[in-house]
Formats: structure tokens, C-alpha cells, sequence
């Protein structure tokens, strides 16, 4: 997959956002591009792998329920390869159960967010993560 | 053969040739003739024969009676012969004075002596011959022979027969009587020296006369006797002959007294019992015989009798005092007791057991026929006894109480007494009431039967409740699994339905913000309640998800430790935006001394939060307030949320905390929420350690109050 649009400068960071879900991953991507950066997309680990070594993108968005190999997984591989182990992931989940943020976090995972996430909100962690200023350590999990 | 005239008694004449043939063939005859009957009759015979006597009679002396007895008779009635007999010594009978005159002498007719009484002869007259004999030197009377009529003839020829038949007779008498005597002598010595009491005939003087082997044993020694012999036996007589004399004085019956000798032979003290008697015989005179038993064992045994006896009189009298207080001990006894002899028959009972084997005087028939059967029963008891080996045995025994008639069942227990060699003495039995027993048993058996009973009942009802619990154990299992499933399946759900929501929360965001272009002012309008139900739906995902977390134990506490008042006011801060579009007056009370907290924090404030949201929601005017304080000595915190809106009626106050529960549970109601706030809520707090209460009255406003203890326990 490509990206989409013209918006973004060509030196803007790449963000590689990675989910089965094609509404959410179109969402994420129009968003991140509305905001200035490059993106890809990978419907599954497999593509997520293939892309990452690929395109060296600046952050990864990973979907953690993944059809075949799922983002646990493919972080795993991620941050045992030399070429990518440095990129940062930033893991999405829509479980809310406890033990899932962990497990992410041990497959290597930088940063979490839990579905909904609201598309500024992945923004703003994308920043915080990249240094990039403006971040907010809050958690960006949206209650009542 | 010639017969003589007729002569007078006394007159001899000469005998013809034949007649002294005759004559010589009885004299061969009479020699030879050792028999004095014999000889008797065939003189008599021949008398008939030759001198024509028709009637004749010979009487014989025995010596040893001195009577004169008929031994031979010539038609002479046999039974008058036999019982004649006359005394010799009676010289006043004619017969016998005719006799000891030595002749012939005529009785009877003219001319004649007195005819006697008793002799049996039919002749009027007869004549009666002495039979003379000599024996030794002397010439004594044997006999008698009386013959009739009184011829001449008869008379020459009994004068003639006369002195060879008496002294054929006395000689044979004699002879006989020598040789009787001699027999009956030694007879008698055999007998007195076969008596071992000693036995003798003394003279008046004491002199000893006739003594048998004892008596001599003791009385008579010899020559060749030894000295210390000869003088016991010369003590003795002395002593024998000094109790004789003082017997002699007390005359003639016989007299008893004791006499103590001396064994002339052992030395030792004999002591005799004497007894004398004073015997006179005309022809020996006067003697006195004495017999003499040897009393020292007598005595000795009699002694030992009477001691014997006084030990057994003191021994009965013991026995009867025994006897007197077993028969107390045994009246004494209430069961019955009876000893039997090894006949089986009673010889000692009780007082009850003679009210059941003994019939009382003039009772009616009835009792009798009890006592009766009693006896039956127990009689065969006792022979079953007998016959066993066992020396014990006990059997039950259906007695009837006689005077009443009830049963008596009773345990009957004998015993065999034995003796020393083994034999049964006697039985004692003691009957034992059963009834009280029995009717004990009979309790024990209902009371077993109902125990066993209410055993079976219990043994029911906890199988039954073991089913039970089985039952509920599975439903347990199949509750935990099913709601297990039930929490699987929400947290499922729950990432289902948060992916969709995701993509429209985040492309509403988007358009919100213009991604997509600038919106119109109604666009915007409609976009923003596209937003706030989206949100509203989110609030419930996290809801039915927080509420499943909680049921399935997985929701975890993170205890930290916190200030209150920041964590009010940081909630103040968040609910902000929701008071801003209310018109009431929020206010806050929070104590300036309160202890940090340790507990977690993120449910606290969710709690507080949902309290303060549900104030907001359900109160149209007035005030809300939120206090907090502490009490230091429940170590307790308090939050309390205080409004003044419609407030829930005390029916409907616990069940504000339940499930999906909203007071108005219509679809049309007018509040929104999923009604799981305060549920979650109540939960969170009691993980916490906590509670939550109400305190409410419709239309006048609620309060809700959250205690917290200041340090959460830690859950296992």
C-alpha cells in the first residue's frame, strides 16, 4: 500500500499504522496525513514485517488482534531485528482486559493505546514518542 | 407151745421144755438188742405170746429228765402211750412208789392197790413189775411194766422177764446217758471256750469249779507259770473272789458290778463287767456262775461316744445356729430360693418361694393348680439339671404368681453342690423376676426400633441433602461456568463492539474538525450528537465490561497511597464541563485534617465520579454538595455526594444498587444510562473494604455515602 494524498512534505516522518480493520486503518491514516506525516498500512503481521523492513517507517501502529501472526508477535520480530528494532511501536488494542497492556509492553511494545482511541489523541502519543513536543503523559484511554 | 395156768403173784413155777425155749431164744434176743424200744416191745410181744397178757405197758426212766416215760405198748391206745409220763422223783404216784419198792405189785380188783389215775390200760386190774438194773455196783430202778390180766401165768412169766429186761434197760439207759453226757459236755466246754468273755462255776467259797479258756486265761495259772503270772493270777482271785462275796450279799438275783483285773500276760488294767448268778442244784448244791466281759474298749468306745456325742451336739447346735441365720439371709433374699435334695425333692425354701410352690391353708382350688404347674415347671428344670454335666445351669421358666394368677416368667439358676467324693448333695436355685426384664427389653426393643427409625430418617435426609448439596454444588459449577462464559463473552463483546466505535468516534472527530472541510452550522450540530452517543454508548461497553471484570474476580486493585481532598478536587475538575451546563449550585466540604489514603485510586475517584454525575443527572434544581471527613477512631474515610433532586422512595432504595436497574425502568424513561453506575459502584467500594449507602426521600433529594477504610485490606 501506498500513501494516500499529497499533503504531506516528502521528509515528513513515516508512520506505518497496521490493522485488519480497513475503516480504522483508513481513519488513522487520513488523520496522520492530515497532520503531516507520511504513512503505510498493513492489513496483517506478515505485511506489517514485510513493510518495516521495507520503508525503516519513524513509528509503527500496531493493531494487536491480527488475523495470522498477530501484533505481539510481529512486534517480537520487529524489535529482534537490528533493522528495525529501534523503530518505536505504539500497540492499539480494544481489549480492555487487564494483562493485554502488559503483554504488549513485554513483546517490546513503546507505547499503548486502547480502542477508541480518537485520532488526535494517536497523534499527540505519536509526537510524545518521537519527541517531537506538545505530548501529554496521560493515559489516553477516554472514560466518562 | 404150753400155756401155764393161772398163779398167784410171787408163785414160780417150773417152766415146761418149750416154754424154757422160749425163754432162752428172748434171752439170746435181749443181748443182742442194743435198742431200749425195741427191747421194750418185743418183751411185751413176747409176754402176749406166752403168757397171754392182753394188755401190757412198759415205761422207761430217762435219766437225764428223771421222768418215766411209756416206750412200748401192747394193745394200748398209741396216743395215750405217748403221753404217758410220770416225775420219779414223785414218790407219792403208786406207779412210781411200785417202782422203787422193787416188787410186783397188783392194782386194781379185790385185793388190790388203788387203781391209779392215768394209766392206760382198759383191764380193770393189773399188775405192775419194777424193772431193776445194775449199773457199777449199784442197783437202781429203770423202769416199770405194767401188764393184765393178773393171771398166774402172767405173773411167772413177767417175774421171770422182769430182771433181764431191767437190767437190759439200765444198762442201755445208762450206756446212753453216758455217752449224751459226754457229748453234751464236750459240747458245752467247746461252747464256753469258744465264748472269749470269760465264763466260770465257783463254789460259795469262791473256788473255782467249771471255767472256760478265758477265764482260766485270767484266773489259773500252774506250776509251770511264770512268777509275775502266778501272782496277777493270785490278785486276781483275790479281787474276783472279794466282788463275788459282795455279790453273794445282795442274794440271790443276779447282780452287776464292775471288776478291774489285771492281764496276767500284758500287765494292763482290765476292766470286766461281772455278772453273778446263784445257782443251786439239788444234786450239786449251791455255786454261784459268773460271767465276765471285757468292758475296756467298751468303755473306751463309750467314752469316745459320749464325746463323739457332745461334739455332735455342739456341732448341731452350731449347724442350727448356721441353719437359723442361713435361713434368715435366705428369707431375707427377695428372689426366690430353693434347695433340693438328689431326689429332687424341696427341703428348704424361702418366704418367696413358698408364695410360689406352697399352697396356703383353705385357699381356693385355683392356687393349688398353680402351685402345681409351678412345681411341674420346676421339677423339670431340676431334672434337666440332674442330667447335665454342667454343675450349673439356668433356664427360663414360665411361672404364675399363685394368689394373683399373672405370669411370672423367671430366670432360674442352679447349682450342684457337691460332696467331697463327688456326689450331688444338693441343689440350690434362685429364681430371678424377669418381668421387669422382659419389660425392659420390650422398652429397649421400641426404643432401638424408633432410633432405628429416626436413624433411617436422618440416614434419608442427609442422603437427600447430600444430593442436594450435590446438586448445588453443580449448579454452582454450571453458575461459575456459565457466568465465567458470561464475563468471556462480555469482554469479547466489548472489543467487538469497540472497533466499530473506534472508527466512528474517530472519523466523527475528524469531520468535527474539519479533515474533511468546514460543516455547516447544523452539520456541526448533528455531528456533535453523533459524538456524545457514541460516547454515551462507550460509557456502557466500559461499564458492562467493568461489571464482568468484577464478577469474574479480574479486576485488579492498584493501591496507592493519595490525598482525598486533591482527588475531590481533581473530580470537580473532570464533571466540570457537565455542572457548567446545570444551573445548581455545587458546592464542597472536605475536612482540612484528613489522613492520606491508601486504597485505589483510579476507583475511588471513578466512584465519586459516577456518585457526582448521578447528583448532577437526577436533581433539575437546588444544590449539590460533596463532603468528606474522617473518623480516626473506625479508621474510617467518608465521601458523601448530597443533593436535593427527586429523590428514591425507601421501596426502591436497594434496588438502586442493582444491575441495569434505573427506578424507571420503562423505555420511555426519561433518564439516560445504562443504570449499571451504581451497581459497579457498590461493588468497587466493597473490594475496597467499603460500603455504600443511601439515605433518601422521594422529591426531597438524595444523599449517597462511601466509607473507605483508610487502608484497603489487600485481597488475596
Amino acid at each position: 500500500m501506498t500513501s494516500k494524498g499529497s499533503g504531506p512534505p516528502p521528509g515528513a516522518p513515516l508512520v506505518l499504522v497496521v490493522d485488519d480493520f480497513e475503516d480504522n486503518r483508513d481513519m488513522y491514516a487520513s488523520y496522520l496525513e492530515f497532520s503531516g506525516y507520511r504513512t503505510a498500512q498493513a492489513a496483517d503481521g506478515q505485511e506489517a514485517l514485510d513493510k518495516a523492513f521495507k520503508l525503516k517507517p519513524a513509528v509503527i501502529i500496531m493493531d494487536l488482534s491480527l488475523p495470522g501472526m498477530d501484533g505481539w508477535e510481529a512486534t517480537r520480530r520487529l524489535k529482534k531485528d537490528e533493522r528495525t528494532k529501534s523503530i518505536p511501536v505504539v500497540a492499539v488494542t480494544g481489549h480492555a482486559l487487564a494483562g493485554h497492556s502488559k503483554g504488549a509492553k513485554d513483546a517490546g511494545c513503546d507505547a499503548f493505546v486502547t480502542k477508541p482511541c480518537l485520532p488526535e489523541d494517536l497523534v499527540r502519543e505519536i509526537k510524545r514518542i518521537l519527541g517531537e513536543g506538545d505530548a501529554n503523559k496521560d493515559d489516553k484511554r477516554k472514560g466518562k | 407151745m404150753s400155756h401155764s395156768a393161772p398163779a398167784s403173784v410171787g408163785v414160780a413155777r417150773a417152766p415146761s421144755e418149750s416154754a424154757l425155749e422160749a425163754r432162752l431164744s428172748y434171752a439170746e434176743f435181749l443181748i443182742g438188742c442194743e435198742d431200749v424200744a425195741q427191747c421194750a416191745q418185743q418183751s411185751l410181744e413176747w409176754l402176749a405170746e406166752h403168757a397171754r397178757v392182753r394188755e401190757a405197758l412198759c415205761a422207761v426212766v430217762d435219766i437225764a429228765s428223771r421222768r418215766l416215760h411209756a416206750l412200748a405198748g401192747h394193745n394200748v391206745d398209741s396216743d395215750q402211750l405217748t403221753s404217758f409220763s410220770l416225775d420219779v422223783e414223785d414218790r407219792a404216784h403208786p406207779l412210781v412208789a411200785a417202782m422203787f419198792t422193787g416188787k410186783p405189785v397188783v392194782f386194781g380188783g379185790r385185793g388190790g392197790e388203788p387203781r391209779p389215775e392215768g394209766v392206760p390200760l382198759r383191764a380193770s386190774s393189773f399188775m405192775a413189775v419194777p424193772l431193776f438194773g445194775a449199773y457199777g455196783r449199784d442197783f437202781e430202778p429203770g423202769g416199770v411194766l405194767l401188764a393184765a390180766p393178773v393171771t398166774a401165768e402172767v405173773s411167772t412169766e413177767a417175774l421171770w422177764l422182769a430182771p433181764l429186761l431191767g437190767h437190759r434197760v439200765v444198762r442201755l439207759q445208762r450206756t446212753q446217758w453216758r455217752a449224751d453226757t459226754d457229748r453234751r459236755g464236750r459240747r458245752d466246754r467247746l461252747l464256753l471256750n469258744a465264748v472269749p468273755d470269760p465264763i466260770l462255776l465257783t463254789d460259795t467259797e469262791g473256788r473255782m469249779l467249771i471255767a472256760n479258756a478265758s477265764a482260766r486265761a485270767l484266773l489259773a495259772a500252774g506250776e509251770q507259770d511264770s512268777e509275775g503270772r502266778r501272782r496277777a493270777v493270785a490278785l486276781n482271785n483275790m479281787l474276783f473272789s472279794s466282788a463275788l462275796a459282795q455279790s453273794a450279799i445282795q442274794g440271790g438275783a443276779p447282780t452287776t458290778r464292775e471288776l478291774l483285773l489285771v492281764d496276767p500276760t500284758e500287765g494292763s488294767d482290765l476292766l470286766f463287767e461281772l455278772l453273778s448268778t446263784v445257782v443251786t442244784d439239788p444234786r450239786e448244791g449251791t455255786g454261784i456262775v459268773s460271767i465276765l466281759r471285757n468292758v475296756t474298749d467298751l468303755r473306751r468306745a463309750m467314752q469316745e461316744i459320749e464325746e463323739n456325742y457332745r461334739r455332735l451336739r455342739g456341732a448341731e447346735a452350731e449347724m442350727r445356729a448356721e441353719r437359723d441365720r442361713l435361713d434368715l439371709i435366705i428369707d431375707s433374699v427377695a428372689d426366690p430360693i430353693l434347695v433340693t435334695d438328689p431326689v429332687g425333692r424341696i427341703v428348704l425354701m424361702n418366704s418367696p418361694a413358698e408364695r410360689l410352690f406352697t399352697t396356703p391353708r383353705g385357699a381356693p382350688s385355683e392356687v393349688t393348680m398353680r402351685v402345681s404347674a409351678n412345681d411341674a415347671h420346676f421339677s423339670s428344670f431340676m431334672s434337666n439339671l440332674f442330667f447335665a454335666a454342667d454343675l450349673r445351669q439356668r433356664g427360663d421358666l414360665g411361672l404364675v404368681d399363685p394368689l394373683s394368677g399373672q405370669p411370672l416368667p423367671v430366670e432360674a439358676v442352679g447349682g450342684k453342690i457337691l460332696s467331697e467324693h463327688g456326689e450331688v448333695t444338693a441343689v440350690v436355685t434362685i429364681l430371678h423376676d424377669r418381668t421387669e426384664e422382659i419389660e425392659r427389653v420390650r422398652l429397649y426393643e421400641q426404643l432401638k426400633l424408633a432410633s432405628e427409625q429416626l436413624e433411617e430418617k436422618v440416614r434419608e435426609a442427609t442422603a437427600e441433602l447430600v444430593n442436594q448439596n450435590e446438586l448445588l454444588r453443580r449448579q454452582s459449577i454450571e453458575l461459575e461456568q456459565a457466568s465465567n462464559l458470561k464475563s468471556l463473552f462480555l469482554a469479547n463483546m466489548s472489543h467487538e463492539f469497540r472497533t466499530p466505535l473506534n472508527a466512528i468516534m474517530g472519523y466523527t472527530s475528524m469531520l468535527l474538525q474539519g479533515v474533511s472541510g468546514a460543516l455547516t452550522a447544523q452539520q456541526d450540530k448533528n455531528l456533535q450528537r453523533v459524538d456524545s452517543n457514541a460516547r454515551h454508548l462507550l460509557a456502557i461497553i466500559n461499564d458492562i465490561l467493568d461489571i464482568s471484570r468484577i464478577e469474574a474476580g479480574k479486576m485488579p486493585l492498584h493501591l496507592s497511597r493519595f490525598s482525598v481532598p486533591e482527588l475531590v478536587k481533581e473530580v470537580l475538575g473532570e464533571v466540570d464541563p457537565i455542572i457548567g451546563r446545570t444551573k445548581l449550585a455545587v458546592s464542597t466540604d472536605v475536612a482540612a485534617d484528613l489522613p492520606d489514603v491508601t486504597s485505589d485510586r483510579a476507583k475511588v475517584k471513578q466512584i465519586v465520579i459516577n456518585l457526582l454525575t448521578n447528583a448532577l443527572k437526577f436533581t433539575p434544581q437546588g444544590s449539590v454538595k460533596v463532603a468528606a471527613w474522617s473518623d480516626r477512631e473506625t479508621k474510617q474515610i467518608t465521601i458523601s455526594v448530597r443533593d436535593t433532586g427527586i429523590g428514591i422512595a425507601t421501596e426502591d432504595q436497594e434496588k438502586v444498587f442493582e444491575d441495569f436497574r434505573q427506578v424507571d425502568s420503562s423505555p420511555t424513561r426519561g433518564y439516560s444510562g445504562a443504570g449499571l453506575g451504581l451497581s459497579i459502584s457498590r461493588r468497587l467500594a466493597h473490594m475496597l473494604g467499603g460500603q455504600l449507602t443511601l439515605v433518601s426521600e422521594a422529591s426531597k433529594g438524595s444523599t449517597f455515602t462511601l466509607r473507605l477504610p483508610v487502608r484497603a485490606p489487600r485481597r488475596k
